[in-house]
């Protein structure tokens, strides 16, 4: 049983992994159990997140269920 | 009717033209631009990194808004991703229409779209170790312009 987080760009250097696999529940529990400065970092106003490759509109109420991936995606610099 | 390209490793700009035109023979004008890997600033190599699930699907996305807005016969939006090196062909965008302003058109708005809105997440190598590249202001200007 298990969710998994996914961090892009340079919060893949702050979590020091590209993802991780958490238990399922609560956006904030599952925040909590990371370490403070990652979790600040994930929170960031510029930060975007995605459940299952579909944007949201803010964090609030997410909960995961077993399987789901939630994206956290900082402002992009492509091309 | 577009063609959505996401490339791990190395293409030839000239050989994807060729392919296209040819698709694309009975269009009016064709329009195209090519980025490379600058190699300035003591860039020794730049990695392009993306998200499966958003990436191409966005791209997709894009691609629907350009050929509403604009009478293409033809679009192509190729990009690479992963490990790239100075002069490395980065982006390769072609537009094939009736008229050439309307080819023009979708080729700019494509580039300013894919470098300010798409999921691409960049980071440079210098002698000073790896670093990710911000958002430039120029970015959001460039898509205030649409």
């Amino acid at each position: 049983m298990a969710a998994r987080l996914v961090f892009l760009g340079r919060l893949e250097d702050v979590a020091g992994a590209a993802e991780r696999a958490v238990a399922p529940g609560p956006l904030e529990a599952i925040l909590a159990t990371l370490d403070k400065a990652l979790a600040v970092e994930l929170l960031g106003d510029r930060v975007r997140i995605a459940l299952n490759g579909r944007l949201l509109t803010d964090h609030g109420g997410v909960t995961l269920a077993d399987g789901d991936e939630l994206a956290f995606l900082p402002p992009v610099s492509g091309g | 009717m577009a063609e959505i390209v996401l490339r791990e490793s190395a293409f030839d700009p000239a050989a994807e033209m060729d392919a296209f035109i040819g698709r694309h023979a009975q269009a009016g004008g064709v329009v195209s631009f090519l980025g490379q890997v600058r190699g300035d600033g003591g860039v020794e190599a730049l990695e392009l990194k993306h998200y499966p699930p958003m990436t191409q699907p966005g791209m997709a996305d894009l691609a629907v808004t350009i050929e509403r807005r604009w009478p293409l016969e033809g679009l192509l939006l190729l990009h690479r991703v992963g490990l790239m090196v100075p002069g490395d062909p980065i982006v390769l965008v072609a537009a094939a229409a009736r008229h050439r302003r309307d080819a023009f058109a979708a080729a700019d708005f494509a580039m300013d779209h894919l470098k300010g809105e798409s999921w691409f997440w960049k980071r440079e190598k210098t002698a000073a170790g790896w670093r990710w590249i911000e958002p430039r202001a120029q970015d959001h200007a460039d898509l205030a312009r649409w």
